[in-house]
């Protein structure tokens, strides 16, 4: 591993100096699980390592707050997927989190490393997407607060200002009684990245929510509120040309090597019906 | 500590043993496991956070040690597979992997233990798909995979419910 500065920033605003200082030279380094394999293969090759686990208000906390769920940047994958909170409002959220990696990988990764990390097929994004997430950034014009679908532009790049960092996620709590799911392809059980990831997640009143990721340069989402999706007992015929619209934006690389664009894009039919079946029957059980 | 260091000294708790050492901050903790406290037992392989062969508990919780910076465990306990035995003897899940025939060539079995060591602390008696899930991240190329569970619940139907 190339070698490089460590810097750990006990406040916020030392965390934000050090970030306008180094600019593109400096990576933030919270759970490691993407950075140190980057550091090792050298497709990250920062002058400056920003260790953020010291800040207080980034550590590992999941706190009720007017109406909203509050995740903290420093909250790993296996604290989300067992918060009774997160499981309780979130299910699918807590699904995505538990599914991520090994019990290794989630002991260490954070939810905001892998929406900050951007990679398409974070399993993470379609579950907030669904569930109307903001990115709260903080930065040298204080603090910011980002729908989280404006967040995603391609692999690793967001819209994070120069010198922000994402101190939390925060999860507006469902006013609605609703029914949602997680569901993700992969070439093996276990441990393995997502050749499709999606959320599907259907409302009292009518209105189905679809996200997807794994399947183009960012996750995407999807609204129906014409009902028809969410209908118990609507036929197949009548939901197929809805779905084909909300699937229009699926463009899956042909480069990658973990499933073919036409695999992806017959998973993603298959997934999308199986979890819009999942979260009506969730909203009828309640 | 906002300073900017190239090497860092840290205090960490290995296997119940207080350790002070100077890290090159681009060092991980598997680096300094092997090579500055001499505990060989954890294994270097894939180097990407796959293969689990460098598992070790951090703070009671186990990571891939390849993937944790040395500097990022100052003040932590790390037990390793050299933590596990009991009084100099190999613990019931140590002798479950012997008599389940578990090892083969043996070099996946450190992270093994150490994982299976977490899961059973935090399920007694868990079942095979939960053992499957919880040693999911450690992979044996000898494909013990049936005896390395066999042994796991042979352990557990040992301890009292």
């Amino acid at each position: 591993m190339h070698t490089f500065a460590y810097a750990r920033p006990a406040t916020l605003a030392e965390a934000v100096a050090l970030l306008e200082a180094h600019g593109p030279a400096a990576r933030l380094l919270a759970g490691g699980t993407d950075l140190v394999i980057r550091l090792r293969d050298g497709t990250a090759r920062p002058a400056v390592v920003i260790d953020v686990k010291q800040i207080a208000e980034l550590r590992p906390a999941i706190r009720e707050e007017n109406g909203r769920l509050v995740i903290s940047a420093g909250t790993v994958m296996t604290d989300v997927a067992s918060d009774d909170r997160v499981r309780r409002s979130f299910p699918a959220l807590a699904e995505a989190a538990a599914v991520v990696g090994s019990v290794q990988i989630r002991n260490r990764a954070t939810l905001v490393g892998n929406v900050c990390n951007a990679s398409p097929a974070a399993d993470t994004a379609p579950p907030l997407l669904v569930s109307g997430a903001t990115v709260v950034a903080e930065g040298p014009g204080g603090t910011r607060r980002i729908p989280v679908d404006g967040f995603f532009v391609r692999s690793g790049v967001t819209t994070l200002a120069r010198g922000e960092l994402v101190t939390a996620i925060e999860l507006p709590l469902p006013a609605r009684k609703l029914g949602a799911v997680h569901m993700r392809r992969t070439r093996r059980r276990g441990h393995d990245l997502a050749s499709v990831t999606l959320c599907c997640a259907v409302d009292e009143a009518g209105v189905t929510r679809l996200a997807y990721g794994s399947v183009g340069p960012r996750p995407i989402l999807m609204i129906d509120e014409s009902g028809v999706l969410a209908d118990p007992a609507g036929s197949d015929e009548a939901k197929a040309p809805i779905f084909e619209r909300m699937f229009a934006d699926a463009s899956p690389s042909p480069r990658s090597m973990r499933a073919s664009p036409e695999y992806r894009l017959a998973m993603l039919r298959v997934l999308g019906a199986r979890a819009l079946r999942t979260a009506i029957d969730r909203l009828a059980r309640g | 500590m906002s300073e900017m260091l190239q090497t860092v000294p840290i205090e960490l708790t290995v296997n119940g043993r207080r350790r002070a050492l100077n890290v090159a901050v681009h060092h991980t903790l598997l680096d300094v496991l092997r090579d500055d406290l001499e505990l060989t037992g954890t294994k270097e392989c894939c180097l990407v956070g796959e293969c689990g062969a460098c598992t070790v508990s951090l703070d009671g919780r186990i990571v891939d040690s390849c993937l944790v910076l040395a500097v990022e465990a100052d003040r932590a306990q790390v037990t390793t597979v050299e933590g596990l035995a009991v009084d100099g003897h190999v613990s019931p899940l140590q002798q479950a992997f012997l008599d389940k025939g578990a090892v083969q060539c043996g070099f996946c079995i450190p992270g093994q233990l150490v994982a299976a060591h977490a899961l059973l602390a935090e399920r007694p008696h868990p079942t095979v798909p939960e053992i499957q899930e919880g040693l999911a991240g450690n992979l044996c190329r000898c494909a013990c995979y049936q005896q390395i569970i066999s042994a796991v619940l042979a352990t557990a139907e040992g301890t009292a419910r």
